[in-house]
C-alpha cells in the first residue's frame, strides 16, 4: 500500500505477513496478535514491525518495544483520534524506531501526525489516488507554528515568543 | 481585552488560507464530502434546512466595538441584515453563501476573529463569565485563563479527532454566571484555603442533551500554573477512552459515569503523574503577557452613588425600572455594568440586526472603554459604564429599540433556533418564546414575579438548556405534530440542577397558559422576597405538578369534546 512520510512517497521495507512464522528473508510487518512468535523466530538483524489496534493498552506493548523496529497503528478512519494519542504514549515509554499510521487519513493529519510522533502514513489505494503527494507536502506547512509546547516538529508559538522575549533586540517573527 | 500578537495574527491567516485549500481540495473531488464534513464543521459552517449557517466565534463573550460593527457588516453584506448570539457566546449567521464563507473568514481576520473550532469533535469555544473583571465576588477575571485554554486548543495535534464534542467554561467567581457545572470542563478559580494560592476546582463530565448529567469535582485544587498538562491528561484520557462505538454515549459524560469519578480522577492523575508539566505549561511569562490584556481599564474615582442618576430616575419611571432589571453592580465605585436585553417582546430570542450591533458598538465605544460582552443567555453586556452615563445610554438604547427593561425576567427567554433553522430539530422554539414573551409582556407584572428563567430547545440535543432552566420547554414531535414537555426546579448557577418534567407534553398553542399556570402557583405559595427558583426548592414540585396536570388534563378533555 502507498507509504508516505514528510518529504513523499517513499518504498515500503516491510512485508506483511498474517502469521508469526517469520519465513520472508526481509524486513517483516505481522499483527500484534503473533507478535511473541514473530519475535522468537526472527534471524539476527532482521527487522521486525508490528500492527497494532488504536485502543491496544500501551503497557501491554511495552515489554516488546525494544525488540521492534516498526510500529503501525490502525486508524479505522479518520476521525477516529485514538491513534494520535497511543502514538504519544508509545514516544513517552521510549521507542525510538518507525512509528507508522495506518488507514484512510487526509492530507491535513500529516501534520498532525507527525507532531503527535509519528514518522509515515500508509494509506489505501483509494485515498492516495484521490490526494496527490503535493497536497500532503503543502497542508504539512500549512502553519508555521502551533500554540502547544511538547508536540511541534517546529517551535511552537509559545517558545517563539519566550526566544522573542530573551532576545527583544530582535524585532520581527522574520528572525526566526 | 486580548490582542493579537503576530503569531497569533499569522495563525488565524494561515487558516484561513487552510480552509480555501479544504475547499479547493473538496471541489476538485481530493477529498470526498463526506472527509469534508469535519473539516467545514471544524470552521463553524454547518449545513442547516433551509442554507448554510456560519458560527463565528467569540471567545469568552468579550468583543471590541470594532469587532461588533465588522459582525454588523458581515450581517448586511452576506447575510440578511441581522445575526444570531447564542448560547454559548457565539454569534451565527443563518443565511450566508458557501462561496463566500473564505470572504468573511478574511473580514474576520482583519478585525482578529475566527470560526475556528464553533463546531466539530473538538475542543470549542470557551467560555466564561459575562461579568468578568466586574463582579465584586470574582477571586481573579476568568479571560486570561480561557484565552490561555482558547490558544492551547487551537488545531490541537492530538485533540481534534475526539470520540465527540467539547466544552470548556471558566468563572473566577463564586455565584457561577458561566454555568461551569454542564461543560465537559468547567473550572473554578480559587484561593487555596491554607496557602491562599490561586488554582482551579477541575469539575468534568457536565453536559445536558439527552444525558442530562451535572460535572463531577476530579480536582478539588489544581495549582494554577500547571493548567495545561492537566487538562492535557483529562483529553488524552478521553481521546483515549470515550465510547466511540455510539454517538449519543460519547462525550465524557458517559465515560466518567460509567468508570465512575473516582476511577476516572484515578486515570487522569495517573496520566498526569507520567507528564513533565515544565515541558508542556504556559511559562509565568506567558501567563503574564496574557494577563496584561485584562487589566482594569483607566476607572476614575467616582463616589460610590451617582447623584445624576439618583436625580433622573425619580424623574423617569421608565428609566428606574431599567436599572432594576437591567444593571449589574460594579466592583468599582460609580460604576455598573449595562445588560442590552436582545429579548424584544416578539423578536427572536438572540437576534440582533446590523443597525442594533452598530449602535450597542457606539455605545461600548462611547460610554465602556471599547468593550462588551455576549451572555450566555443570549444578550450583550456593556461592563464598565459610569453610573453618571447611565440615563444616556438607557436613551440611546431606547432610541435604537433596545431598551427592553426584561433581563432575568420570564421574558428573557433562551431559545435554540429551533424548527425555523435548524437541520436537526423536532419542533419549534423561537414561536413558543414569541408566545409566552407577549402573554407575560406586562413590565410591571414581570417586575413583579421576579426573576425566573425559561429554556426552550427545540429537540433533545437541548442547545438551549431547559434542563437548567427554572422552567424548561423541551420541544418534540409526536405523531407529526409539535408536542412540547415542561420541566420545573432547573437551575444552571452554583446549585446547579436539573429540571423534573411535570406531566405529558402538551400543544404548542397551550404552553403560555401552562406557564401561567406555574406562575399562579408560585405567586400564591412564596414568602417575602422569595424568588421562584426559591420557592420550588422550598415547596417542591407536586403543587406545581397538580396544577399542570389537571391544566393538561382538562385541555386533552377539551380537545376530545
Ligand atoms: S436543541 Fe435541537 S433544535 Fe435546538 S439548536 Fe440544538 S439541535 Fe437544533
Amino acid at each position: 500500500m502507498p507509504l508516505l512520510d514528510r518529504h513523499g512517497w517513499r518504498d515500503d521495507p516491510f512485508e506483511r505477513l498474517e502469521n508469526g512464522l517469520v519465513a520472508a528473508a526481509g524486513s517483516v510487518l505481522v499483527p500484534w496478535a503473533v507478535v511473541a512468535e514473530a519475535l522468537a523466530s526472527r534471524r539476527p538483524g532482521q527487522a521486525l514491525g508490528v500492527e497494532v489496534a488504536n485502543d491496544l493498552d500501551p503497557a501491554a506493548l511495552r515489554p516488546q518495544l525494544a525488540g521492534l523496529d516498526l510500529v503501525s497503528i490502525v486508524f479505522p478512519s479518520y476521525a477516529d483520534g485514538r491513534g494520535f494519542s497511543l502514538a504519544r504514549r508509545l514516544r513517552r515509554l521510549g521507542f525510538e524506531r518507525r512509528l507508522r499510521a495506518r488507514g484512510p487519513l487526509i492530507a491535513d493529519q500529516l501534520a498532525d501526525a507527525l507532531a503527535c510522533g509519528f514518522d509515515e502514513i500508509e494509506l489505501d489505494e483509494a485515498s492516495a489516488g484521490r490526494q496527490p503527494i503535493e497536497q500532503w507536502l503543502r497542508a504539512a506547512e500549512a502553519f508555521t507554528a502551533n500554540y502547544q509546547r511538547g508536540y511541534a516538529t517546529t517551535e511552537s508559538i509559545l517558545e517563539r515568543r519566550r526566544a522573542r522575549r530573551n532576545a527583544p533586540d530582535r524585532e520581527t517573527a522574520g528572525a526566526f | 481585552m486580548y490582542r493579537y500578537d503576530e503569531f497569533d495574527e499569522r495563525f488565524v491567516r494561515e487558516r484561513v488560507a487552510q480552509f480555501r485549500d479544504q475547499v479547493a481540495r473538496r471541489l476538485d473531488g481530493s477529498l470526498t464530502e463526506e472527509e469534508f464534513k469535519p473539516l467545514r464543521l471544524r470552521n463553524g459552517v454547518y449545513l442547516q434546512l433551509h442554507a448554510y449557517m456560519l458560527r463565528i466565534a467569540v471567545p469568552y463573550g468579550t468583543l471590541s466595538g470594532r469587532q461588533l460593527r465588522q459582525l454588523a457588516l458581515i450581517a448586511e453584506r452576506y447575510d440578511r441584515g441581522y445575526g444570531h448570539f447564542t448560547t454559548r457566546q457565539n454569534i451565527q449567521f443563518n443565511w450566508p453563501k458557501l462561496r463566500d464563507v473564505p470572504a468573511i473568514l478574511d473580514l474576520l481576520a482583519d478585525v482578529e476573529m475566527h470560526c475556528i473550532q464553533t463546531s466539530g469533535n473538538c475542543i470549542r469555544n470557551v467560555t466564561a463569565d459575562h461579568f468578568a473583571g466586574v463582579a465584586a465576588d470574582e477571586v481573579e477575571d476568568p479571560r486570561p485563563t480561557a484565552e490561555l485554554i482558547r490558544q492551547w486548543s487551537t488545531n490541537h495535534p492530538e485533540f481534534c479527532y475526539l470520540p465527540r464534542k467539547f466544552k470548556v467554561a471558566v468563572t473566577g467567581a463564586e455565584e457561577d454566571r458561566a454555568a461551569i457545572g454542564v461543560h465537559d470542563v468547567g473550572l473554578r478559580l480559587l484561593r487555596h484555603p491554607e496557602t491562599g494560592a490561586l488554582g482551579y476546582r477541575v469539575l468534568v463530565g457536565g453536559g445536558l442533551g439527552r444525558t442530562p448529567i451535572v460535572g463531577k469535582v476530579v480536582r478539588e485544587f489544581l495549582p494554577k500554573a500547571e493548567l495545561l498538562a492537566y487538562l492535557e491528561a483529562v483529553m488524552r484520557v478521553y481521546n483515549a477512552e470515550g465510547r466511540r462505538d455510539n454517538k449519543y454515549k460519547a462525550r465524557v459524560k458517559i465515560l466518567v459515569h460509567e468508570l465512575g469519578e473516582e476511577e476516572f480522577a484515578r486515570r487522569v492523575e495517573a496520566e498526569f503523574a507520567q507528564l513533565d508539566g515544565p515541558s508542556i505549561n504556559a511559562d509565568p511569562e506567558e501567563v503574564a503577557r496574557i494577563a496584561a490584556y485584562f487589566a482594569p481599564p483607566a476607572y476614575e474615582s467616582l463616589p460610590a452613588r451617582s447623584a445624576r442618576l439618583e436625580a433622573a430616575k425619580a424623574t423617569n419611571p421608565a428609566l428606574a425600572g431599567f436599572v432594576t432589571t437591567n444593571v449589574f453592580p460594579h466592583r468599582v465605585p460609580g460604576y455598573a455594568a449595562v445588560t442590552v436585553s436582545l429579548k424584544l417582546i416578539g423578536g427572536a430570542p438572540g437576534d440582533a440586526t446590523a443597525e442594533q450591533m452598530r449602535a450597542v458598538a457606539d455605545l461600548a465605544e462611547r460610554y465602556s472603554f471599547d468593550e462588551l460582552r455576549v451572555s450566555h443567555h443570549q444578550n450583550l453586556v456593556l461592563p464598565h459604564v459610569r453610573q453618571d452615563d447611565l440615563p444616556a445610554v438607557f436613551a440611546a438604547l431606547a432610541a435604537a429599540g433596545l431598551a427592553t427593561a426584561n433581563v432575568g425576567l420570564v421574558t428573557d427567554i433562551i431559545a435554540c433556533p429551533g424548527l425555523d433553522y435548524c437541520a436537526l430539530a423536532t419542533a419549534r422554539s423561537i414561536p413558543i418564546a414569541q408566545s409566552v414573551a407577549e402573554r407575560f409582556r406586562d413590565p410591571v407584572r414581570q417586575q413583579e414575579i421576579g426573576p425566573l428563567n425559561i429554556k426552550i430547545s427545540g429537540c433533545i440535543n437541548a442547545c438551549g438548556h431547559h434542563h437548567v432552566g427554572h422552567i424548561g420547554i423541551l420541544g418534540l414531535e409526536k405523531n407529526g405534530i409539535e408536542n412540547y414537555q415542561i420541566t420545573l426546579g432547573g437551575d444552571a448557577s452554583e446549585k446547579t440542577a436539573l429540571g423534573e418534567r411535570l406531566g405529558p407534553g402538551i400543544a404548542a398553542e397551550e404552553v403560555p397558559e401552562a406557564i401561567e399556570r406555574l406562575v399562579e402557583v408560585y405567586l400564591a405559595a412564596r414568602g417575602a422576597g422569595e424568588s421562584f427558583i426559591d420557592t420550588t426548592r422550598r415547596i417542591g414540585l407536586e403543587p406545581f405538578k397538580a396544577a399542570f396536570q389537571s391544566f393538561a388534563r382538562k385541555e386533552v378533555q377539551d380537545a376530545a369534546a
